[in-house]
């Protein structure tokens, strides 16, 4: 270390022609954290629409301001008839993504522990796993009626196939010589199971899990559309009915809001799962 | 460790191979990995088994290991017939083999089962200072480095104090520095745990530096070419007249066809 060395990470963070082009970013962005550089479009696209709203340039009835929806989503509040809703959709998606997900996880262990049954079922899974889930709705209509059971029905049928098959991947991925270590050890096949192949196939589990919750809350809309009389996509086709326009946005915000939160909590766990491997999700 | 007269002699063999012989369809056509291994290894002797890529040690290896159960001729331990796996023979591989979501400590107990009694954890603790990672028990395996990895997979393989302990090339993928280190520390494991050792190399220096005897293998189909005796005294100097002695006779054998050519009488 003698006299002019610099080190490293001085010379990284100011290159000798550096340091006219660190005032030059200032503006906008100079001072923004990297990380809300993202939000900059959303924000400045709300403070336009607003701006046109307000000067007669958007039509009221199509186009609400953002500040007008926001007073829709406080007066929803106010009444309290929202937290129901919420409550309603939320309930549906979890109860849903529960029934879904132990279903395929308990059909995708068995598969990826036994040969045989893989053999048997795989190729059905796989072949239902091709028809659009929406196409399910009028069979479950049909057979659950318009009640509960048909919707949340639904919603597990979306969740079940991306755990289904990231779990059995997983699964049929575990490093053979792993696998190998349990032999030595003598463990039979449910140790080997609980000890290796599950904790080794949990990060594909997590990322079934998260793909299930997503589509999970995409089959809530669908099925609340197609005939509810509460929970947010009800919320949405009352608002179609009564020609109000706030009222469908502020649901979708009210669904972009609870998917990521509840996305989120996925992410977060599985993070917490995976640290000691110097992985994440 | 069980007869007086035998554990103090150490003559005993628990190892005996006969006969043995291995073949893989490969492609619709056999290859012979192993053909006609004898060997008889003593209780707590240490056995280096040295010989070119694809000579067919890991196979070896592997049925006496008991993962490989599909061979020709005898292989027996402690008398009976190796059909599987066995707490009493504990294995490295050449890689650590280690779960990554679980600490030194969980993987050095991992063969020990679920419910571990405290005698267990001594034992745990016990191997875990034995290879000298006191300080880092409560890592997991993406915070160590190669050589304490490896390190981890030997006390893994000792925590259940097996008979013998069979290592796979455990140190072919570390700097020359660090598997001199871990040969003193197999050397002085050894000496503590008394287990008998079958160790497999590319390294001829490892060979003779730990081995009682050398059994040299040779390529296609493997063979046991010679067994060579290393009868020096431990600790090894690996610059001693004796030490260089063997090696040659070690390097003779592999390149004796070979450099016949350039040989020539004074
Ligand atoms: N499962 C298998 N299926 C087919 N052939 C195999 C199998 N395992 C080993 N072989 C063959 O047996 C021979 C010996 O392999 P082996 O792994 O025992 O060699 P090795 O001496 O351990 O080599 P290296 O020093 O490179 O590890 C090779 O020709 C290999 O192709
Ligand atoms: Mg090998």
């Amino acid at each position: 270390m003698g006299n002019g060395y610099q080190p490293e990470e001085t010379v990284l963070s100011l290159p000798p022609d550096a340091s006219a082009s660190r005032f030059r970013v200032s503006g906008l962005t100079g001072r923004l954290p990297r990380k809300w550089v993202g939000a900059l479009l959303p924000v400045v696209f709300v403070i336009v629409w607003e701006l046109l709203s307000r000067a007669g340039l958007l039509a009221a009835n199509w186009f609400p301001a953002p500040l007008s929806i926001a007073g829709t989503l406080v007066e929803l509040l106010q009444g309290g008839e929202l937290f129901h809703h919420i409550g309603i959709t939320v309930a549906r998606v979890v109860a849903g993504f529960l029934i879904g997900a132990v279903l395929a996880t308990l059909l995708a262990g068995i598969a990826g522990s036994t040969p045989l049954i893989r053999e048997l079922v795989d190729p059905t899974i796989q072949a239902l796993r091709n028809i659009p889930s929406m196409a399910w709705v009028p069979l479950f209509l049909l057979w659950l009626g318009i009640h509960e059971s048909s919707k949340i029905a639904l919603i597990a049928v979306g969740v079940f196939f991306p755990v289904y098959l990231n779990l059995l991947s997983g699964i049929l991925n575990v490093d053979r010589k792993l696998i190998e270590v349990g032999h030595v050890y003598r463990l039979n096949k449910l140790q080997l199971v609980r000890r290796v192949i599950l904790p080794a196939a949990l990060p594909a589990f997590l990322v079934g899990l998260r793909s299930g919750l997503g589509l999970g809350w995409m089959f809530v809309v669908a099925a609340e559309i197609m005939g509810a009389s509460k929970g947010l996509g009800f919320l949405m086709i009352d608002g179609q009915m009564t020609g109000r326009a706030s009222v469908i946005i502020a649901s979708i915000v009210l669904f972009a809001l609870f998917g990521k939160l509840t996305d989120l909590m996925i992410e977060r766990c599985g993070n917490r799962l995976l640290r000691q491997r110097g992985v994440g999700i | 460790m069980n007869g007086t007269s035998v554990s103090t002699t150490g003559k005993e063999s628990v190892l005996d191979i006969r006969g043995l012989t291995r073949r893989f369809q490969v492609n619709g056509s056999e290859v012979t990995a192993l053909q006609n291994i004898n060997l008889s290894v003593r209780q707590g002797e240490f056995i280096s088994v040295i010989g070119g890529s694809g000579c067919g040690k890991s196979t070896l290896l592997r049925i006496i290991a008991g993962l490989d159960t599909e061979y020709e001729g005898e292989a027996l331990f402690d008398g009976a017939r190796i059909k599987g796996p066995g707490l009493e023979r504990g294995v490295v591989f050449q890689e650590h083999r280690l779960f990554p979501w679980l600490t030194v400590r969980q993987n050095v107990a991992f063969g020990l089962g679920n419910v571990t009694s405290k005698d267990d954890w001594e034992s745990v603790d016990e191997h875990i200072e034995l290879v000298g990672l006191k300080d880092f028990e409560g890592a997991y395996p993406h915070q160590l480095s190669g050589g304490m990895a490896q390190r981890a997979s030997i006390a893994r393989a000792l925590a259940n104090r097996p008979e013998a302990l069979l290592l796979d090339e455990p140190f072919g993928a570390l700097d020359a520095l660090t598997k001199i280190q871990m040969q003193q520390e197999v050397l002085k494991i050894w000496e503590a745990e008394k287990a008998t050792m079958i160790l497999v190399t590319h390294d001829i220096d490892e060979a003779v530096f730990l081995g009682d005897r050398v059994v040299i293998m040779s390529n296609r189909p493997g063979t046991i070419k010679r067994i060579i005796p290393v009868d020096l005294p431990r600790p090894r100097d690996r610059g001693s007249y004796e030490f260089t002695q063997v090696r040659s006779a070690i390097y003779a054998e592999f390149f004796r066809q070979e450099e016949k050519p350039f040989a020539y009488e004074i």
